[in-house]
């Protein structure tokens, strides 16, 4: 008896690992749609929609790399995953990429195995509270009960912050962005503590956004950005250099609405027409046809249309550019150069 | 004369192995033996290789590791500085505790239930009848799901026990003493002084007092048949011997005195004057101790500004007073002196420690100590006891759906048992309720223990819901924010199936005794 549970145990982790083979590039390919894991639901950054199509900041990554692949931003079956079951989900192969909202830490890269992409959102920590509580500052919330989504780098960032500032509290352990919505507007918790965006998102469904003020304590750095399982670096590319097209798109200017005039004809901008196939075997190298990036933007817009039709300031979520301005305009969302 | 001559020897030929019935059995056995073998070779073979090509190794180091998250509900002490082992442990004492009062609250629901569904009342009959094919056929998730709102949406959050400016609360305490809110149940809670292992000493004593008292009364009435009153007696030796033990360990204990250290104090500051010093003041809290609650009354009396921070024992609140996570404690007057050489002695330290001038005694034996809203900062309730809301949607979900099944085993074990049975101890002239509890019950148990086996290690398996209202068993820790962190799933999940079935079989352990007790004994 003991026997059985003990390998049957070692059966289903066999299983699981026996399904991670290496080429994902090839798989995704044969498949003929890509598999990518988002929230189970965060407006703006990935939810389905009224008619439930998935849109979002995140689901847009998503669709830019299947983009890439296949021309059709379509080609995705999307998988939510919760905090806890997104990185076994990934380790797995149950999807091919991670696109939601995932800080990038050492231990994540190294320990548990994965590679990350780069970053599409720099993010911190922060908390919401309802007004009528009359707290101004994280530091006066000493024994307050705080919603937190477990499996998550909030969670530590919590502990440490309350460590560290020698205040008491006691944490809701909660699954979901929408079980802690549903927690926190019934009183169930004081506080609501996750990622800023996060934060931001969550209150712009709320029936009055104005009752909830969020803290003025960024209590931690969270780079959130795609990732993939460690050991295929061909399809650690595609998903890099893809974010990286999007971003240098916004950089040089070109957009969903004028991509297919640029890569109709070679332009006068070199980077352009590299990074368009127009000029160079860049799509080739990475496995792809030539007008890769083409098809990328052309399927949500680049960096800045993608942040702005999702999360931008004049979307209910309204978040400002910030820290993920362009390099040129004094934020850090920089692309190495296409050559 | 005939020579009678062994039977030729037959050598022994391989087809034997298959055509021979002798043989075959075996043959066969050894053969699926081998192929299980291989079986679990390439299962164990492809994991080591799988792992092997993702670069992780089997190893339980992640354990000895620090956790770095808190865990609301902790049995045992526990902070996030100490390791996942012990997160580990503080989610199993709370899949314990949870199970443990799953399964005597269904029984007591399933025992009641199944003799209610027997009735000859139509009515109560039919009730029983709608209550376990409502919880029985009914997914247990979604019972827990919907208790746990019932409790979150349900109910009133905190804030609204908090006067308002006028001193007007929008909802009273029940019996000032408990409340029931959206974040859990707040009630009264006890606090022991040093000398309350005197007290259980006694309690023990009772019982075993009330024990004899039965055996004495079970013998006699063997032996002549008279019927001795229990009950009263027993009463009697229970509460008499408490009572006065209580006033006595009180009355002794009321003169132990006690004194505050703080830090941060110069010697002959007193508490007023510390306080006025030191602005607010975070005291080191044990709330189990009679000491603490006592003071915090008299912290509380002099009006002093003042946090608890909560600590399980003596060692915990005293390292914690050393390394300055709270300033101020309460100790045995004998004791200070000692202590302050000690966290004095500290690498690192130095600031001043002193004993405040004010004198207090430590309590009585047993403490009372109420839950009291805050009236600054956070709306929250200060001392008593909490029950949170997870434990007991969980405990009451896992008790309603289970005390279904067992009440169903409970009324097929009393319909086991032959009307004859109860219709002869009608005429021997004993009472219905005698004839349940002396002869009904004690042969319908035979049946009914088995099963129940089951449906306990049903309970305590099915506790592993949990996460679904955040309570943090050791789903939650061990196999959920441990896992996640560590990404050690493999020897996570292993560690969790050892627990259970640890778990289970020591319960199966136990019920077993039990029923090898009352099986029909056959000489």
């Amino acid at each position: 008896m003991k026997r059985t549970v003990f390998f049957g145990a070692l059966t289903v982790a066999g299983l699981a690992a026996s399904m991670a083979s290496a080429a994902t590039l090839d798989d995704v390919k044969a498949r003929g749609s890509l598999n990518c894991g988002v929230t189970t639901g965060l407006v703006g950054f990935a939810a389905p929609d009224a008619n439930g199509v998935w849109t979002g900041f995140d689901v847009g990554m998503c669709r830019a790399v299947a983009a890439a692949i296949f021309g059709d931003p379509s080609a995705v079956e999307f998988v939510p995953t919760t905090g806890q079951t997104r990185f076994t989900a990934l380790a797995s192969g149950e999807i091919d990429m991670l696109a939601r909202n995932t800080t990038w830490t050492f231990s994540r890269d190294v320990d548990l195995k994965f590679e990350f992409n780069g970053v599409n959102y720099y993010d911190g920590q922060g908390f919401m509270v309802p007004k009528e509580l009359g707290v101004n500052s994280a530091k006066d919330l000493d024994g307050a009960t705080v919603c937190i989504q477990t499996g998550t780098t909030t969670e530590l960032n919590l502990a440490d912050f309350f460590r560290t500032n020698n205040i008491s509290y006691e944490p809701v352990p909660i699954e979901t962005n929408a079980e802690a919505q549903q927690q926190y507007l019934a009183g169930a918790c004081d506080v609501y503590t996750t990622d800023a965006s996060g934060l931001a998102a969550t209150r712009a469904t709320f029936e009055n956004p104005a009752d909830h003020v969020l803290l003025p304590e960024i209590i931690s750095k969270e780079p959130l950005g795609p990732l993939v399982r460690h050991g295929d670096s061909e399809w650690g590319d595609v998903v890099r250099w893809t974010l990286n097209a999007l971003i240098t798109a916004e950089e040089l200017g070109v957009t969903s609405t004028n991509v297919n005039d640029l890569a109709a004809a070679p332009t006068d901008n070199p980077e352009v027409n590299r990074l368009l196939g127009t000029e160079g075997e860049l799509g080739a190298m990475l496995g792809l046809d030539a007008n890769w990036a083409q098809n990328a933007i052309a399927a949500g817009g680049n960096y800045g249309e993608l942040f702005e039709k999702n999360i931008g300031e004049n979307t209910p979520i309204g978040l400002a550019r910030g820290l993920n301005a362009q390099w040129t305009e004094g934020g850090l969302i920089y692309s190495p150069p296409f050559r | 004369m005939s020579t009678l001559t062994d039977p030729p020897k037959a050598a022994f030929r391989p087809s034997q192995l298959i055509y021979d019935t002798r043989y075959r059995s075996i043959t066969i056995q050894v053969v699926a033996l081998i192929l299980l073998c291989i079986a679990f070779y390439w299962l164990i073979n492809n994991t080591v290789q799988n792992l092997a090509n993702l670069g992780k190794e089997f190893n339980f180091s992640f354990l000895g590791s620090r956790a770095g998250y808190d865990i609301n509900q902790r049995p045992i002490a526990y902070d996030n500085s100490m390791t996942h082992a012990r997160a580990a442990l503080v989610g199993m004492t709370n899949t314990i505790l949870v199970s443990a009062l799953g399964c005597i609250m269904a029984t007591i629901i399933g025992v009641i239930i199944g003799v209610l569904r027997l009735s000859n009342n139509w009515v109560v009959s039919r009730l029983a009848a709608v209550y376990v094919e409502g919880f029985r056929n009914v997914p247990l998730l979604l019972w827990i799901i919907a208790i746990f709102a019932l409790f979150t949406e349900g109910m009133d959050p905190p804030n609204t026990f908090r006067p308002n400016a006028d001193g007007i609360a929008q909802n009273e305490m029940f019996l000032g003493s408990v409340a029931v809110t959206n974040q859990g149940t707040f009630m009264p809670g006890l606090a022991w002084s040093s000398l309350a292992w005197i007290l259980s000493l006694v309690l023990i004593a009772c019982i075993a007092g009330i024990v004899f008292l039965r055996r004495r009364a079970r013998a006699i009435q063997a032996e002549t048949g008279r019927i001795v009153p229990v009950f009263l007696p027993a009463l009697g030796v229970l509460i008499v011997p408490m009572v006065l033990g209580y006033f006595a360990l009180s009355a002794v204990s009321q003169r132990n005195d006690q004194v505050f250290v703080a830090l941060g104090a110069q010697s002959g500051m007193d508490l007023a004057s510390y306080a006025e010093a030191s602005g607010r003041i975070n005291f080191c809290s044990i709330p189990s101790e009679a000491s603490t609650i006592n003071a915090e009354r008299y912290m509380q009396s002099t009006e002093v500004n003042f946090r608890r921070g909560d600590f399980f024992g003596d060692d915990d609140a005293r390292k914690a007073l050393a390394a300055g996570n709270c300033s101020l404690i309460i100790v045995d007057a004998s004791e200070a002196d000692a202590l302050i050489a000690e966290i004095e002695a500290t690498p690192l330290f130095n600031e001043p420690i002193a004993v405040l001038s004010d004198q207090l005694v430590e309590g009585r034996v047993v403490e009372v100590h109420y839950p009291v809203m805050t009236e600054r900062g956070i709306p929250r309730f200060e001392g008593g006891f909490q029950v949170r809301n997870p434990l007991i949607a969980l405990w009451l979900a896992l008790s309603l759906y289970t005390g279904a099944f067992i009440a169903e085993i409970v009324r097929a074990g009393i319909l086991a048992v032959s009307r004859g049975q109860s219709e002869a101890a009608f005429a021997l002239g004993l009472r219905p309720n005698r004839t349940m509890r002396l002869v009904i019950l004690p042969q319908a148990l035979r049946v009914i223990v088995p099963p129940l086996i089951s449906q306990f290690l049903n309970l305590t398996k099915n506790s592993s819901l949990a996460i679904a209202v955040g309570y943090m068993d050791v789903r939650a820790t061990l196999g959920g924010i441990t896992i996640n962190q560590t990404g050690r799933e493999l020897e996570g999940i292993l560690l969790m199936g050892m627990f259970y079935l640890a778990l289970s079989i020591a319960i199966s352990a136990v019920m077993n005794f039990y029923n090898n007790r009352n099986t029909l004994k056959e000489r």
